[in-house]
């Protein structure tokens, strides 16, 4: 094995990790915010790459084009949700609250399969494709390129989230409703902002996924579990965390798969979440 | 009289701020012992750290003659340390009578024998005839009832009362005082966590005074109402507010 | 003496648990009539439905005794579906072992998974409990996917076997018997959790669930009866498993150990009411006449119009009825209703 295979590996789970990190970021903003686990979250990834599938199907508009639509598609979807379904279930129990989630899930990927059909589909020809070599190492340009875009919302999350007055107001929130409401935030209004930027989050991710990767019902399902394991490496609520989460697993994952067996990815990564909560049950970054 | 409780140099601390910082006082054989101090001044870690809920950094519990420091809770209780809590844990689902039973099942073995005591228990707190009332309908001095009847089904030599008066209105206090008082009678040795300072000075044989996780006097209500770092520490927290 | 303590002797003369006599006449009534219906009409599509309706109230009711009784949330429980399925699958493939003796190897070896998950995951606590089931869960079918000695992918194809039925467990000509066994693994399941609901063991899991930093102030060893209830719900689970592949006749890790099982589960619980021991058979009577239909009317897989309705119909229930169907039927009919 050359160490280029290795370095090879490394910067595709690096530029695979980023992307986990984005959808990584949405799913804690969101836990963050109400501690509520969007178990939706995979299946929300799926809608955003169906909807860049179809601006490019119908309309032939491609997926870099299509991002601000999907993520408009997307942010009004989760003003949605959190209206009709989030808001009613914010204090019930755990349970109910992931029972909410997961019912939401199985209709979301009950009705893709219904109307999309079971099929694979890709997008043929996109504008950004093709790779090129560096010292015997392959990058992908969609990949490249998706990686990039990721960051750059993530960057531009984290500076909303920091810099800006709302969100503050959302940080605000997040740390403690009750004193938030005091000071005049509306709880309500920034739980509806979460689930609309935490959807954005994915819509970004999703446009960028399908310039290179199958469009199906059941996309998803691995993505969300990433998703999972690294919000709970970076601590529930740390958008910070996600990120370097986001990188380790996708290092993990494609490395783990190139040195052992690639068929037993998913198997390493969950074996880090399960090493991470049992010995330190507040992530590596989580405040306790 | 002789010791039941002997606590030494208890400390524990959270994140640098010292929680509790060298307690040590004892308690005697069917005393009923009042812990006083301002919010924040380490009651409530007190009761946790006797009770194993909390890892002590440093100190020990002896209870009679037996090192209890940093076991299990419920090997705590089944050596015969009962407690409430300042914010209520009633099993809310189920009712009264279950709640009861639950800690009555600690010494008996048959279901029956475990009923009709906690049934008794419940006759002593006067609560029977709303014995199979959830305990989520119950009002806050019902609860505490409802508590104190849990712990004492356990068969407690020891009571650790965590503000049996606090948040209940007004004129069911009495009611609970008399009931502690009662406690007394039967035989149970009492600490309570009070902030009335009235009922505290009333019933208490000695008084424990913490402030700011440390204790700041130790001796009978008498002595304590003299004492000037006690009215310090009191005063101190009225300007504060 | 007083007033007071003439209302103790009446309480202490009170049953230890009141049984309504209206609803346990219907009970029988319903359990006697379950017996005789293969002979009143023997449609095989009613029989596979109600038998699939008992299959998943037992299945529901495995993880009801988890979340209802310790409030721990599993979304893995197929790992035990899928033990109890490859137990009694592989030791009659590879060894002719009756499946019969297989149901119990599965309940054993559940079991034992079942505490050496147990343990380490007593430290995790809500959302991080429930999140390492479901990846425990898919880690299982991801190994059981590529297992060798286990079929991998294909799975296993339990050997026909026509001469004899009941040692192998195989039923050709007549499904009725397929019936009978799940009815009396269902009515066997109900019974002892009603007797578990009522047992010192039931108020300690309950007193666990409800509060369990109180329960430990109790005298309560959380830990331990945290896995008790693990180890239970475990070996409710098998020995579905084991019936359902001896019905199927294929065990692969896609119906076995699909995180769909995991999810069903829940989702009938729920609808039912979770925490009260009905729950999984009104969630099931609701819910797998659904998918049943929609297979018969949308043919194949039902281009899952079922899991619409499922998901919607969940959504609902946790938005408007958060304890269940259950919870509509008075109160009178459930228990205690001599209260108040």
């Amino acid at each position: 094995m050359t160490s280029q295979v290795i370095i090879q590996a490394i910067i595709s789970g690096i530029l695979m990790g980023l992307i986990y990190a984005l959808i990584a970021a949405g799913l804690s903003l969101i836990f963050g915010l109400m501690e509520i686990v969007n178990f939706a979250h995979g299946d929300h990834l799926m809608l955003s790459m169906f909807s860049t599938f179809w601006f490019w199907m119908l309309f032939g508009i491609d997926p870099i084009f299509s991002i601000p639509l999907t993520i408009i598609l997307m942010a009004f979807l989760g003003v949605f949700t959190h209206y009709f379904i989030i808001r009613k279930i914010l204090n019930s129990t755990m349970l109910i609250q992931i029972c909410a989630t997961f019912g939401l899930a199985v209709t979301i990927r009950a009705l893709a399969q219904f109307f999309f059909t079971p099929d694979f589909r890709t997008i043929k020809n996109p504008i950004i494709q093709g790779k090129f070599e560096v010292y015997g190492v392959f990058i992908g340009y969609p990949q490249l390129f998706a990686s990039f875009v990721c960051l750059f919302a993530f960057i531009l999350l984290y500076l909303f989230v920091t810099k800006t007055e709302t969100g503050t107001a959302l940080q605000a929130t997040s740390q403690d409703r009750q004193a938030a409401e005091i000071l005049g935030i509306p709880s309500n209004k920034m739980f509806a902002l979460g689930w609309a930027i935490g959807l954005s989050c994915v819509a970004v991710a999703g446009s960028m996924l399908s310039n290179y990767y199958y469009v199906f019902p059941d996309v998803g399902v691995n993505f969300s579990l990433f998703a999972f394991v690294a919000v709970a490496l970076g601590g529930f609520g740390s958008i910070n965390g996600s990120l370097i989460a986001g990188v380790i697993i996708g290092i993990v994952e494609s490395v783990g798969g190139l040195l052992i067996d690639p068929s037993y990815k998913l198997l390493y990564v969950f074996a880090v979440y399960l090493l991470v909560v049992i010995l330190r049950p507040q992530g590596i970054f989580g405040r306790y | 009289m002789s010791n039941l409780l002997k606590v030494e140099n208890l400390s524990r601390s959270f994140g640098g701020i010292h929680a509790n910082s060298d307690i040590t006082f004892d308690v005697n054989e069917g005393e009923i012992l009042g812990v006083i101090g301002p919010n924040g001044a380490g009651k409530s870690t007190l009761f946790d750290l006797i009770t194993g809920f909390t890892k002590s950094d440093k100190g020990q519990v002896i209870l009679r003659d037996k090192n209890i420091t940093n076991i299990r809770p419920d090997l705590i209780c089944r050596l015969g340390v009962g407690r409430t809590f300042q914010k209520l844990k009633p099993f809310a689902d189920q009712t009264l009578l279950e709640n009861v039973i639950v800690g009555a099942l600690v010494k008996e073995k048959n279901l029956k024998v475990a009923r009709d005591k906690a049934l008794e228990i419940i006759d002593f707190v006067d609560l029977i005839e709303k014995r199979h009332h959830y305990a989520k309908e119950l009002s806050t001095g019902q609860r505490k009832r409802l508590e104190l009847a849990r712990a004492l089904a356990t068969d407690p030599k020891l009571l650790l009362m965590d503000e049996v008066t606090g948040g209940v209105d007004q004129r069911t206090i009495p009611g609970l005082v008399e009931l502690v008082l009662k406690l007394k009678k039967n035989g149970i040795t009492v600490v309570t966590i009070e902030h009335n300072m009235k009922i505290i000075m009333d019933i208490s044989d000695r008084i424990l005074a913490l402030n700011q996780g440390k204790r700041i006097a130790f001796d009978t209500p008498k002595n304590i109402s003299q004492n000037t770092q006690v009215i310090d520490a009191y005063l101190g927290t009225v300007d504060a507010a | 003496m007083n007033l007071i303590s003439k209302e103790l002797l009446q309480a202490k003369n009170e049953p230890l648990n009141y049984f309504n006599k209206n609803s346990l006449i219907i009970i029988g009534i319903v359990v006697l009539g379950l017996f005789l219906y293969p002979f009143i009409s023997p449609s095989k599509f009613a029989l596979h439905l109600l038998m699939m309706i008992f299959m998943h109230a037992v299945m529901s009711q495995s993880w009801n005794v988890l979340a209802g009784f310790s409030g721990q949330i599993s979304l893995g429980h197929a790992i035990f579906f899928g033990i109890g399925a490859y137990a009694s699958g592989y030791f009659y493939t590879k060894f002719q072992i009756t499946p019969w003796f297989g149901i119990i190897i599965g309940i054993a070896i559940s079991a034992f998974i079942a505490l050496l998950i147990g343990v380490p995951m007593l430290r995790l606590k809500g959302h991080y409990f429930a999140i390492a089931t479901l990846l425990i869960g898919i880690s299982f079918q991801v190994i059981f996917q590529r297992w060798p000695e286990v079929g991998a992918s294909a799975g296993l194809y339990v050997p026909i076997n026509r001469d004899s039925p009941w040692l192998s467990m195989q039923f050709h000509k007549n499904k009725v018997a397929y019936y009978y066994i799940t009815l009396v693994f269902f009515i066997i399941t109900f019974f002892l959790v009603w007797l578990l609901n009522r047992s010192k063991l039931g108020y300690r899991l309950k007193a666990i669930r409800d509060q369990s930093e109180a329960a430990s102030s109790l005298g309560i060893h959380v830990s331990k009866y945290k896995v008790i209830a693990f180890i239970i719900s475990a070996m409710i689970m098998a020995p579905m498993g084991s019936i359902y592949a001896q019905y199927v006749l294929i065990i692969d890790p896609n119906n076995t150990f699909s995180a769909d099982i995991s999810i069903l589960v829940l989702l009938i619980s729920v609808m039912g009411g979770v925490g009260n021991i009905w729950g999984p058979i009104i969630g099931s009577s609701i819910l797998i006449p659904i998918s049943e239909f929609s297979r018969i009317y949308f043919g194949g897989t039902g281009r899952s119009i079922d899991l619409i309705i499922y998901g919607i119909l969940i959504i609902l229930i946790c938005i408007f009825r958060p304890s269940g169907i259950v919870s509509l039927i008075p109160r009178s009919f459930r228990e205690r209703e001599k209260v108040k």
